[in-house]
């Protein structure tokens, strides 16, 4: 089996111990957390890093899923199986329980957490399309304080996020209106493999019926996790139906930009783009039918 | 999105423990030390001293090597020793023979011939020192140009990848064929029907759960070397290690301890495990070698790779009158794969399959490309996987061109019984078959008629559902010694048996468990032929110094080859026990009947002397018969008459989303024959793996390459192997066709479901994309292969 | 840098690099071979063992970072020699072959078990879908889970009625004495 180059291990007590360690180390630095992407890059040794900060240990501050009236905050370290496994939070949000199943397998997500997905930002990562597809935001802590930013800032590009050297993700915010519903859909090769595809809808009416807003969101379609406005201004307004639906879709299709790899050809991506975002959108508007 | 029948909550459970004195069956010998995990695998041994090997591999599929410095991968504390091709080369070690008569580099000397060739290696107090220390060799390259589309390798302008060869000059391997090609031509050419197809069988690879190592540990003083090694085949071994090292074959001592896994993988000799002997040698010290997963996958022995043409010609009524093929075959970079010798293309030459025809011909060309060695693995019966694939399905294709059921045109050509033994059109003598019971079953077990309605119900409405059958013959059990060696290593094994005072019993066996329970199946064998509790026979293997010569385990091997050894020791020990009750009883020979475990005077059961009674009797004091020595044993090495034939058939449901095309297998129906059955619960566990390997190949399982040579499966991530989440719950069922020539009638069947499941599954897909006139579509079939393959343009793999 | 955990229910302190592996760590340094490794991107989960009472895979978790935690592995499952009824159902249903998978299905099994006494098969599937076996097809590890899971509650019943069958007989023997 493969093992890390060497480096310095550090155990964070604290978010503010954890920010002093790492203006101490600076970029030669990171933290580590589920660690089921991180320890897998340093073992290839496609990364090194001279100091691993462990944070698991904050667990107890930012392991949390807190579900108010306007809101769901959930902190970055929640374990993806705390995900799956909250009741709350599939009842407000059951896109995150449907990811939850096909992210990973259940031992990894014994450790994997929401910030390391997020904060990994790989192409094919499935949290980043579900928090684009709520219109999260991001709490994002230094020693100069906090600031909040939107998935579209936190999402920068393929591993690269809106947290600096020097701060640590603390907390995801989405916001919860009425009248809607959420849902995810992931076509994989095999249990436990990345995304061909996977796409993650949301949908609010408004009292008439009509679509309030919708948002979906992609991933594995191209170098970063698509939200796509374009899908959400075709839908507003707009009574739903399997022709809006089918619209959404070819938007969707038309926004990514696949690549051809050993998981599938481009055009099949598209295709999926397509398949899944109608029955993302269809299964998340049934699911408001459904909560009444 | 993978979606799994909720198959409910089973209450009820097999009986797997009978207790049987001989067949039946029994719970392993082998589980209690294994679910306490104290297994003693090749990683868990570690000795006083031990340094770790490891080894730097090439990251280009084709390269000059210009220069290698050592020097920063010396210096590193605590590294012992670094080793390069040139200091091989001058030991003469830096080439070894293949088991194809070929050469492999232990170390490149002059280039690299594939992506994770072995440059050089490290010797290093722990294992963490070695990796770091592989980082420090510096290597220069000059990249050369690559072979890696095998349909170019021998292109005018394709690079020469042997110059090692003396006057090499193209990419060729050899020329094969067999079968009668005139008489093929003047069938095909009067055939009122004739299907020709392209058949792709794509590269794969065993990747049994644990990967490939050894440990070495050579004595000076002795002059003795003694080899922990994952390896299905330790006297083949030895000997080899014999010749290639140098070392007198008395003097090494090969030990297979418990193996996670060999399917095959564990049967070449590979250049690791000779830098560990180098390298024990050299630091006086024990080294251990294991490698890691991505150099398990890219330069271990792979499987498959042939590209295939097939042919099938017909009457209009669905007799097929015969079969022709033309093959390309990819052998990487050297020729490395494990066949007899005279047998290039292993047992290919069984692609006339079950069916009773009237001419075959194959022809087949194989050449070297920038890839691993290897070709004979992964559970193939020696090339009948591609086989069975090939025959099983151009006679799908055969029955969509003629708009006839599969089954049915099986069931009208098949061999029938009274034809056995019976001889093919490329000369293999099938030893006994009785094929219509065996589908017949599947088909009920199936619910065959009621699949179809369901089928043509969901077409209606645009559901794809698909049913695939596959029905195998396959020719196990090598072999005889007039026709089949490995190196001028005949195929015949030994075994001895001894029976202690107390009427305890030991076995030693030259075969090799990687799983399949041989500690407690060849105690059944020997059990049923001499009436000692299975419990009572302890089961030896795995080390040369203390077991029977013999050519190891490969090819479902142990029960045709090895189990009829057993057998038929057990049977002189019972000749000789049978004289000693004589004795002991004061009555002829002719006047004593066997009751399994006793001899009794025939007409008079209370007097009778149990084996036990034999055994202290043959140990003890008083006299035995004239001419009979004491003690209780006898040892024997058996030359098969022939190969065996199991068979089987199998049939596959698939549903298969129309909008991601994604392939669920819903049910899969196995009925294998593989003769006399000697533990049902084993061999149930044999056949769910297979099957399981089947779904694996069928649908996602690819060793892959860029136009660069670059390997793309190189992880576990890459190559996907089933979860349980991929596999349904297996129906299972069995036939007993008996094997004639077999001294139990056994056949073995360790690889006849992975023979037989990857066509059932091919079958079952093409079968549910049919209102798309899919006629044919290549393994793996991903969701994005088959929804190609559902737009009319199924591409092969490769 | 110096680390110490509890590795069933023993306290142990060792001296280990920062960068090591808890594999490595309980197989060659505690000398727990049970627990197994055999890929290099955390799939096969042949190294699955307990970190405080949950499945992790031990290849893809630092030495340091179980520090100051408990940890169970296969040699941790039996009690006084007595097999745990998972390893049991896996003898009883031939749920292993060559053994390599089998201690990280073990541990998975008992931490199923011991939050869902009564899984389907199903659930089973899910639960052992990060780790692969090559050689048992899975069906018999399914049944060999659903084993211990029958036995277990079959054990529970029986120790819960125990004690009233016990104050039955000695009712009916003093009933005997009276009569």
């Amino acid at each position: 089996m493969q093992v890390p180059a060497p480096f310095e291990y550090a155990r964070a007590t604290s978010v503010d111990d954890a920010i002093g360690l790492m203006e101490r180390y600076g970029d030669t630095a990171r933290l580590v957390a589920g660690g089921h992407s991180l320890l897998p890059m340093m073992k290839l040794r496609l990364a090194n890093f001279e100091y691993l900060i462990d944070i698991n240990d904050l667990h107890g501050e930012l392991g949390y899923v807190a579900v108010e009236t306007d809101q769901v905050r959930i902190g970055a370290l929640t374990r993806h199986r705390e995900l799956l496994e909250s009741d709350a939070l599939a009842a407000v949000l059951p896109i995150f329980r449907d990811a939850e199943r096909v992210i990973a397998d259940p031992t990894v997500r014994n450790r994997g957490t929401l910030g390391g997905s997020l904060c990994q930002a790989d192409p094919s990562e499935d949290l980043s399309a579900v928090c684009t597809a709520l219109g999260a935001s991001c709490v994002i802590r230094g020693s100069g304080g906090t600031r909040v930013v939107t998935m579209e800032e936190f999402h920068r590009g393929p591993y690269e996020t809106a947290v600096a050297d020097g701060e640590i993700l603390v907390e995801v915010r989405i916001p919860v209106r009425e009248r809607g519903g959420s849902a995810y859909e992931k076509v994989e090769r095999r249990a436990g493999d990345w995304a061909v595809v996977s796409a993650g809808a949301a949908v609010w009416l408004d009292g008439d019926g009509l679509v309030a807003d919708a948002r979906v969101g992609l991933a594995a379609v191209g170098p970063n996790t698509t939200g796509i406005p374009a899908i959400s201004a075709a839908l507003r307004g707009r009574p739903p139906s399997e022709e809006l639906y089918a619209q959404a879709g070819a938007i969707a299709a038309d926004s990514c930009d696949p690549v051809t790899d050993q998981r599938g050809s481009a055009d099949y991506k598209r295709h999926l783009a397509k398949e899944l975002t109608v029955r993302t959108l269809r299964r998340a508007v049934a699911r408001i039918a459904e909560r009444g | 999105m993978t979606t799994v029948q909720d198959a409910g909550r089973l209450t009820t459970f097999e009986d797997n423990d009978q207790k049987p004195i001989g067949h039946g069956r029994m719970l392993r010998k082998e589980d209690p030390r294994l679910v306490r995990g104290r297994g003693r695998f090749t990683d868990d041994i570690k000795l006083p001293g031990m340094l770790h090997l490891a080894i730097l591999r090439s990251p280009f599929a084709h390269a000059k090597i210009i220069s290698i410095d050592t020097s920063a991968a010396a210096a590193l504390p605590k590294v012992k020793a670094v080793v390069t091709g040139a200091d091989l080369a001058a030991q003469g070690l830096a080439w070894m023979p293949t088991l194809s008569n070929d050469v492999q580099a232990v170390l490149a000397t002059d280039k690299v011939r594939f992506q994770g060739q072995e440059v050089a290696f490290v010797v290093a107090e722990d294992r963490y020192t070695a990796r770091d220390a592989l980082e420090l060799i510096d290597v220069e390259y000059e990249v050369l140009d690559v072979v890696i589309d095998v349909r170019q390798a021998l292109a005018p302008d394709a690079p020469v990848i042997r110059d090692d060869l003396d006057g090499k000059t193209n990419n060729h391997c050899f020329d094969w064929e067999t079968g009668d090609k005139d008489a093929t031509e003047a069938v095909f050419a009067a055939a009122d029907v004739v299907v020709s197809q392209d058949i792709v069988y794509p590269r794969v690879h065993p990747a049994p759960m644990e990967t490939c190592g050894a440990v070495a540990d050579y004595d000076a003083v002795e002059g003795k070397l003694k080899l922990w090694s994952t390896t299905q085949a330790p006297h083949a071994h030895r000997t080899l290690y014999a010749i290639v090292a140098g070392l007198p074959e008395h003097k090494i001592q090969v030990i297979s301890p418990d193996l996670g896994g060999g399917f095959g993988n564990k049967v070449p000799i590979y250049p690791g495990y000779v830098c560990a002997i180098v390298a024990s040698i050299v630091t006086g010290k024990p080294v251990k070698w294991m490698e890691d997963r991505s150099e398990n996958l890219i330069s271990t022995g792979f499987a498959r790779d042939y590209i295939m043409r097939g042919e099938i010609a017909a009457t209009r009524d669905g007799k097929i009158l015969a079969i022709r093929t033309d093959v390309l075959a990819d052998h990487g970079a050297f020729n490395g794969t494990a066949a007899p010798v005279k047998y290039p293309a292993g047992f290919f030459g069984v692609f006339t399959g079950s069916y009773d025809i009237e001419a075959a011909y194959c022809s087949m060309t194989a050449v070297y490309t920038n890839k691993a060695p290897g070709g004979v693995a992964y559970a193939c019966s020696f090339r009948i996987t591609e086989a069975v694939y090939l025959v099983e399905r151009i006679v799908d294709c055969l029955a969509a061109e003629l708009g006839m059921d599969p089954a049915e045109l099986r069931l009208k050509n098949f061999i029938k019984p009274e034809q056995f033994p019976y001889t093919t059109k490329t000369g293999w003598v099938y030893d006994s078959g009785d094929y219509e019971p065996t589908m017949r079953l599947a088909m009920d077990m199936a619910g065959y008629a009621d699949l179809r309605k369901e089928q043509a119900e969901k077409r209606t409405r645009g559901e794809l559902m698909g049913i695939g059958i596959a029905f195998f013959t396959e020719a196990v059990g090598a072999g005889p010694r007039k026709d089949m060696d490995i190196l001028g290593l005949g195929m015949a094994d030994g075994c001895e048996l001894r029976v202690h005072p107390t009427g305890k019993a030991v076995v030693r066996l030259s075969v090799q468990s990687q799983g399949q329970g041989h500690e407690t199946t060849f105690a059944q064998i020997v059990a049923e032929e001499i009436g000692i509790p299975p419990a009572d026979i302890d089961v030896v293997h795995g080390d040369t110094d203390n077991t029977p010569f013999g050519l190891g385990t490969y090819g479902s091997r142990s029960t045709p080859v090895s189990g009829a050894a057993a057998a038929l020791v057990a049977r002189k020990v019972r000749d000789k026990a049978r004289l000693i009750a004589s004795a002991m009883l004061e009555v002829s020979v002719a006047d004593l009947e066997w009751q399994k475990g006793s001899f009794q005077v025939k007409g008079d059961p209370g007097k009778s002397v149990t084996i036990q009674d034999i055994a202290m009797r043959a140990h003890g004091a008083g006299d035995l018969p004239d001419g009979v020595e004491g003690g209780l044993e006898a040892q024997i090495c058996y030359n098969p008459s022939n190969l065996t034939y199991p068979h089987g058939a199998y049939i596959c449901v698939v549903d298969i989303d129309p909008g991601t095309a994604q392939v669920k297998v819903r049910r899969f129906i196995a009925v294998d024959d593989c003769g006399t059955r000697i533990n049902p619960m084993i061999i149930e566990g044999q056949v769910h793996g297979g099957l399981t390997d089947g779904v694996g190949m069928a649908l996602m399982e690819m060793i892959a390459f860029d136009e660069d040579g670059n390997c793309l499966g190189a992880s576990l991530m890459d190559y996907l192997i089933p979860t349980a989440l991929e596999v349904p719950d297996w129906e299972t069922g069995f036939t007993v066709t008996p094997s004639p020539h077999h001294p139990i009638g056994a056949k073995g069947v360790g690889e006849s479901a992975t023979v037989g499941s990857p066509p059932a599954i091919v079958n079952a897909v093409v079968d549910a994309l049919a209102p798309f006139g899919v006629r044919h579509a290549d393994m793996p079939l991903t969701p994005s292969r088959v929804w190609d393959a559902m737009r009319g343009a199924p591409q092969p793999p490769i | 840098m110096q680390v110490s955990m509890t590795v069933n229910d023993v306290e142990v302190s060792e001296e280990i690099e920062g960068r090591q592996l808890l594999v490595h760590f309980l197989r060659d340094q505690l000398g727990l071979t049970g627990t197994h490794w055999g890929c290099d991107t955390s799939n096969c989960g042949t190294c699955v063992v307990w970190l405080d009472g949950e499945p992790v895979k031990s290849c893809t978790v630092l030495t340091a970072m179980a520090g100051g935690h408990e940890v169970r592995t296969v040699e941790g499952l039996a009690k006084n020699g007595k097999l745990d009824p998972v390893q049991e159902g896996f003898v009883q249903c031939h749920g292993l072959q060559c053994g390599f998978c089998t201690p990280g299905m073990l541990m998975t099994a008992r931490a199923l078990l011991d939050r869902n006494p009564d899984p389907t098969e199903t659930e089973i599937r899910q639960a052992i879908s990060g780790q692969i076996c090559r050689c048992t097809g899975y069906a018999s590890i399914v049944r060999s889970v659903r084993w211990a899971s029958v036995h277990e509650a079959q054990a529970a019943l029986d120790a819960t009625s125990a004690p009233e069958s016990d104050a039955a007989d000695e009712a009916k023997q003093a009933q005997e004495v009276s009569s």
